[in-house]
């Protein structure tokens, strides 16, 4: 038994002695003769191409009234475009086994494309007939209406829904972040093709384009792709909203009386932008206090030591127009006032006490060990590439980003821990029948 | 049109050509312990999994949930580890790592750096046979499951459905019992059960390791002799022969209505085949057939006629997963627009089902499922996590490695006689459930 022990223990000591997995990671900056530029990363070994791109803006590009029509704009990019209705666009898709995949954000649409090699020409010539040509038949329009009505319906008794909402708009009120992307029942019923078109015409444009691309194919090949695709695309679309300030009100608790056996909470207030120099500090922090594993702070108080909810996770929230620190956890109705004062109570505790030499050191070697981990296919790759242009990270970022992990001291951490997290200042909204919260 | 059909009929010839056959390699313990390697070199990183031969399914009656509730006691203390420290190891290494639970198999994970490989084998090892549970452990992780329960069902109408309208489709098999488990029997659940469960199942010869990744397989051959070779095997365990069910005579039907239901719909499950060694081809046949009525929405025939030609319906789908140890079912949902009764959308999809019968397959739409299988084949490579669930699923649900290889051939042999034939069988009434899910009446209680 003690030789097991003796041998783990030689084990992990050498494992902290050698470097963790570095991600090799080859990115070349290609610019295309047409002048569009995309970072690849060539992966011959399987015969198909992960094609990423991004335009910035999405649904926060929602004009006054109109909420709902990016999203819905997007749900119709595929629904027919040049020659083909929707089913023969369908056809000829799955034909060529080609995926394009549609999906809107606050601050982007995403634009998934996975083709064979064999079939790039003509996976390539269908999807620019979707970006450029898109029909937005009146047939489709109200077809795909219902369904994001059917959806809109479904959300409005979904406790987690609710609560999303409900946390947004104290937040963020009339900004496109305070509602759900996908509209009201009133505001996309209300919608016209010539709102769906110009929704079109406000978010597909070259002025805002991020591209990334994963695979079988070379840098020049890839030039001749990209010019061939987005021939013909609009130079310009609509302007990006302002930032807006985090709104919630500070500390508190707003109940939302829901029917339902057990509660659901988010808890949030202010945080930092993605380039402000605490940032990695702030990135390490939320990691120790509720990040994704088994072994954060609240994780540990809150259900491995009292069994009070299956899973609690914070975040640190850094998007294009406004940043926040948030977090969510679910308990019966009957312990959720005990959750809420744990959280708190560990709140003030990061924020006043800091975390300890150990919890650093394990934090950097996790995140630096499970940075690589992240490079795991094509298309996953494809979209980190993206998301570091959009970052404006720097074509090296891959290579440096543990460096920045490492150099992060205590004494660093621990003012950072005390800039951000304030006790007082934490709202929770509650949805469901919570006792024992003021 | 005409320009990309040809060339797909092209590539299918390119595609025939094997030039992607996978790198497995596997071999057998002394002990019984399965090893299956996957090797992947693309990225320095390994997915390390255990899957033991054990899920709800084989729960003694009146114990339901035992086999998830133990998922989470494999995280407590062993001889060698604190409670946890598994996991904190794992992150310490840069590594992350889970559990997972179904009725037919529980399998644990590690994604870590390849040459921290070693040190996964040896913790799994050392948690297969050395687990010291006490009393108060068991306690308050019941309490975790409560809440995961009330987290995942009870405040899901869509999960509470689904668990009343399982429990209709099995008249004796144990299938019907949800993987989570009934609330009260959770409640019931003590340190014994726990216990007995796992001197019972956690053996080297109830379970398999499968590695996948940026790995040697002569190198893994000999950390897995060193580790998992040593293990004393489980002298009685069961023979997984569950309770199985007597001809189905009677088409059942639910009606299930709950004020956070936003929208209603219905759903259709029809007893089905699954994947049986050496005999896979209905399987297969159902794959198709679940494509081919509720697969994409633009050119499946359910969607086309319900949503497309006459639109009675905002959404359908077809579904079918034949990788199972006991009877897999294949089921149809259909959610109707408004002002189209429940009652009507039933009527409208089985009218739809019988007009298939009459017309049948629609050829391209064949060669087109046929070739985005054949494409699946390629793009599944590019992960590696996906491929060792693949054989993990597979070899627990009483394939072999051979079924599993012959598979994508299985799938790309089948015929449009076939899927017609298989879609006879299957869509027998008497061997249904039928489910119909409302907002309660009234307002919403918000």
């Amino acid at each position: 038994m003690n030789r097991l022990t003796l041998t783990l223990s030689t084990l992990l000591l050498a494992l902290f002695a050698a470097l963790p997995a570095r991600a090799e990671v080859k990115i070349q900056e290609v610019t295309s003769p047409g002048g569009l530029t995309a970072w690849l990363v060539e992966e011959p070994s399987l015969p198909f191409l992960s094609l990423e791109i991004r335009f910035r803006g999405g649904a926060s590009l929602d004009l006054p009234g109109k909420r709902g029509a990016t999203n819905l704009m997007a749900a119709l990019i595929e629904e027919g475009a040049g020659e083909l209705d929707a089913r023969s666009f369908a056809e000829a898709r799955d034909g060529l086994a080609a995926s394009y995949r549609f999906d809107v954000y606050d601050d982007a649409l995403s634009v998934s494309a996975r083709f064979l090699t064999e079939n790039r020409d003509a996976a390539v010539a269908l999807l620019r007939s979707a970006l450029t040509a898109p029909r937005f038949d009146q047939a489709a329009i109200d077809r795909v209406r219902g369904q994001v009505l059917s959806n809109l319906q479904s959300r409005a008794t979904d406790p987690m829904e609710i609560l999303g909402e409900a946390a947004d708009r104290l937040a963020f009120g009339d900004h496109p972040y305070g509602s759900y992307q996908g509209g009201t029942v009133e505001s996309v019923t209300a919608l016209t093709r010539d709102d769906v078109i110009a929704a079109f015409k406000g978010a597909v444009a070259r002025d805002r384009i991020y591209l990334g691309a994963v695979g079988d194919i070379t840098a020049e090949e890839l030039g001749l792709l990209l010019d061939e695709l987005f021939a013909g695309l609009p130079e310009t679309g609509a302007p990006i909203p302002a930032p807006v300030p985090y709104g919630l009100p500070k500390g508190g608790v707003t109940v939302i009386p829901f029917d339902t056996p057990q509660s659901i909470a988010r808890f949030a207030h202010t945080g930092i932008t993605r380039d402000d120099p605490d940032f990695f500090a702030a990135y390490v922090l939320n990691e120790i206090l509720g990040g994704g594993g088994f072994n954060s702070r609240l994780m540990d108080e809150v259900r491995e030591k009292r069994g009070l909810t299956y899973g609690i996770s914070t975040y640190l929230v850094a998007k294009d127009l406004s940043e926040y620190v948030t977090g969510q956890v679910s308990s019966q109705n009957a312990t959720m006032g005990e959750v809420v004062d744990v959280v708190r109570a560990e709140w003030r505790k990061i924020a006043t006490e800091g975390i300890t030499a150990e919890e650093l050191s394990a934090a950097q070697t996790y995140l630096t060990g499970a940075y690589p981990l992240r490079f795991d296919g094509n298309g996953p790759i494809a979209r980190i590439l993206v998301g570091m242009q959009m970052d404006d990270l720097g074509i090296d970022y891959i290579a440096t980003r543990n460096d920045k992990i490492r150099a992060i001291t205590l004494e660093d951490i621990n003012r950072v821990a005390a800039r951000i997290y304030d006790p007082d200042a934490l709202h929770f909204v509650i949805v469901g029948q919570p006792e024992g919260v003021e | 049109m005409k320009r990309l059909l040809s060339l797909a009929a092209s590539l299918a010839a390119v595609l025939t050509n094997p030039a992607l056959a996978r790198e497995v390699t596997d071999f057998t313990l002394d002990n019984g312990m399965q090893v299956v390697v996957i090797e992947d070199h693309r990225a320095p990183v390994v997915v390390n999994m255990v899957w033991y031969r054990v899920g709800a399914a084989d729960e003694a009656s009146g114990k339901s949930g035992i086999a998830h509730f133990f998922e989470h006691l494999m995280f407590k203390a062993t001889d060698e580890l604190e409670s946890g420290e598994l996991s904190r190891i794992v992150e310490a290494n840069g590594g992350s790592d889970n559990a997972f639970t179904s009725q037919d198999y529980t399998a644990y994970f590690q994604r870590v750096a390849a040459d921290r490989l070693e040190l996964m084998m040896q913790m799994e090892a050392d948690r297969m046979r050395d687990l010291t549970l006490t009393e108060e452990e068991v306690a308050t992780e019941r309490n975790v499951i409560l809440e995961e329960r009330a987290t995942r069902t009870d405040s899901d109408p869509g999960a509470l459905f689904r668990e009343q309208m399982n429990a209709a489709a099995y008249l004796n098999h144990p299938y019907g019992v949800p993987i989570i488990g009934w609330r009260h029997e959770i409640e019931q659940l003590d340190y014994a059960d726990a216990l007995s469960f796992y001197r019972t199942y956690y053996a080297p010869n109830n379970a398999i390791a499968v590695i996948a990744g940026d790995v040697d397989p002569e190198e893994v051959r000999a950390l897995a002799e060193k580790y998992y070779g040593v293990l004393e095997p489980s002298p009685d365990l069961p023979e997984r022969a569950r309770p199985q069910e007597p001809p189905q005579l009677a088409e059942r039907r639910l009606s299930f209505s709950d004020p956070r239901v936003g929208r209603p719909y219905l759903v259709r499950r029809y007893q089905a085949p699954e994947r049986d060694p050496g005999d896979q081809e209905t399987a297969a046949a159902l794959v198709y057939l679940a494509e081919i009525l509720g697969g994409e929405g633009a050119t499946s025939v359910l969607g086309r006629a319900l949503q497309f030609e006459n639109p009675k319906a905002v959404f359908t789908s077809a579904g079918y997963r034949g990788t199972s140890l006991d009877d897999a079912s294949f089921s149809l949902v259909a959610a109707p627009v408004d002002g189209i009764s429940l009652e009507e959308m039933e009527a409208a999809m089985d009218a739809v089902i019988a007009g298939f019968f009459e017309t049948g397959i629609d050829p391209e739409q064949f060669s087109r499922l046929k070739m985005q299988l054949r494409a699946s084949e390629i793009y599944e490579q590019d992960n590696v996590q996906t491929l060792a669930d693949e054989y993990g699923r597979s070899l627990t649900s009483g394939l072999t490695l051979e079924d599993v290889a012959a598979w994508p051939d299985v799938l790309q042999a089948v015929t449009e006689e076939e899927v017609m034939e298989a879609a006879r069988m299957v869509f027998d009434r008497r061997r249904s459930v039928t489910g119909f899910v409302r907002p309660e009446n009234g307002e919403m209680t918000q």
